[in-house]
């Protein structure tokens, strides 16, 4: 698989775990692709941190309109039966426990369920924006992202850069498997069958417990 | 009185090292013709409080890549390089704060409340230094309020007496900044008489609005 293959197969993925009527916040990059692969017969509200609920898909040119943006600041939809709302009412369904669902992409994740995504101390400084908030009032964080990054794992027993929120995550999907992040540890749930359960534990830095009931990842 | 200003007026409020409160979101709703304004006038040392550094090229970015400005406090820089590069030679304080928490602090002082408590950034950085509250078996951070000398919104609808209308997802900072500045003041995109505007359908009272600034017309 090539970079856009392997980040569709994890959106795909990540997209069963969508339900009926569930409020939705995707983060930039690969999350976003989610969006994509909504099952067939499923209403989904996406949220957008900078205050609307019915986040459709980017317009044709010809049809922007320059007042709707995501919180990228790029130019999208709204769908019909959508709404627009302020910061403080958009914080307020994320901090609120609204949200039922929100996917991020990260630089690291630990076997707590701690994540790092939004500081390099002294490389990269982009800041935060929602991403401390969706972590702590979402009801379910999944990290959708590769693997490892130039080879070197992603998963580790214990993140070093400064953390986005703490024990937050409940899930990871890669292009390896489904980790589900519990109290004795992570839960390889899910294996892609292009991989040795050897090669996903090589991969990954903290130790993964292997489901009794390990499934293919599909 | 009336509170429609011309630009150079509303440029000619805001003074050196004044604290100023920018509506916008990665320069969506943000009130670009003040800005050039305040920009062609080269007012200095600003302390800045906005979601975001916007772009070089637009929203508050332009005041940041002028050099007029001496500390942000925002949630994102990722988007505007000149941001990081001051922050990394010295030039520019920046102050990072969670999405949630900044709006909740601004809507704190703009309510009268004493601020507010939240879980968002136990276990980071952010809760370094700052003191908790337990209610209840829970502890939160107490996350102070921030309030400004002047706020700089944009409405895209806006009646005489700063009654204001939102289109899109423009809204985003600016109706709860309305709250929290001594002095506000707003760009109209389209300005409108008294009546023009269905009372239900205000999404910023007037009463928080001091200035307006017919943003069309406007030549800076």
């Amino acid at each position: 698989m090539d970079k856009e293959q392997i980040q569709d197969f994890i959106a795909k993925r990540v997209a069963k775990e969508l339900s009926q009527n569930a409020v939705v916040n995707l983060g930039i990059g690969l999350p976003t692709r989610v969006g994509n692969f909504v099952p067939e017969g499923l209403a989904v509200h996406f949220q957008s941190e900078n205050g609307f609920v019915g986040l459709g898909p980017a317009p044709a040119t010809e049809d922007i309109d320059p007042n709707v943006v995501n919180a990228g600041g790029q130019p999208v939809t709204i769908m019909p039966g959508g709404c627009f709302f302020d910061s403080a009412v958009s914080f307020g369904i994320i901090r609120g426990g609204h949200v039922d669902l929100t996917v991020l992409g990260a630089l690291q994740v630990d076997a707590k369920g701690n994540i790092a995504n939004y500081l390099i101390p002294g490389k990269l400084v982009p800041g935060m924006g929602g991403a401390m908030d969706l972590l702590s009032g979402a009801k379910k964080v999944i990290v959708a992202m590769e693997h490892t990054v130039k080879g070197a794992p992603k998963i580790l027993k214990q993140c070093n850069l400064p953390l986005t929120a703490a024990g937050a995550v409940d899930m990871i999907i890669t292009e390896m498997g489904v980790i589900e992040v519990t109290e004795k540890g992570l839960r390889l749930k899910e294996i892609n069958p292009e991989y040795t359960l050897e090669q996903v534990q090589a991969a990954t830095e903290a130790d993964l417990i292997v489901d009794d009931e390990l499934q293919k990842m599909a | 009185m009336s509170k429609v200003i011309s630009i150079q007026e509303a440029a000619a409020l805001i003074p050196d090292g004044a604290s100023v409160m920018f509506g916008g979101f990665m320069a969506n709703g943000s009130a670009e013709k003040i800005i050039d304004a305040l920009v062609a006038k080269n007012v200095k040392d600003l302390t800045i409080i906005c979601n975001d550094s916007g772009f070089i090229d637009r929203g508050v970015g332009k005041l940041i890549v002028n050099k007029q400005c001496k500390k942000l406090i925002a949630t994102h820089i990722g988007l505007n390089k000149e941001t990081g590069r001051q922050m990394t030679a010295g030039e520019l304080e920046v102050d990072l704060v969670p999405q949630g928490t900044l709006i909740e602090q601004i809507r704190a002082a703009g309510y009268g409340l004493g601020g507010v408590l939240t879980r968002t950034g136990m276990g980071t950085l952010i809760a370094e230094g700052k003191q908790t509250v337990d209610v209840d078996g829970v502890t939160y951070l107490l996350e102070k309020p921030i309030r400004a000398d002047f706020a700089v919104l944009c409405g895209s609808v806006v009646d005489k007496n700063g009654n204001m209308v939102y289109k899109g997802s423009t809204n985003n900072f600016n109706n709860v900044m309305a709250t929290a500045a001594e002095t506000v003041i707003v760009e109209a995109t389209e300005l409108v008489d008294i009546g023009e505007i269905n009372p239900n359908h205000v999404v910023t009272p007037g009463i928080f609005v001091d200035y307006i600034v017919e943003g069309a017309s406007q030549d800076i």
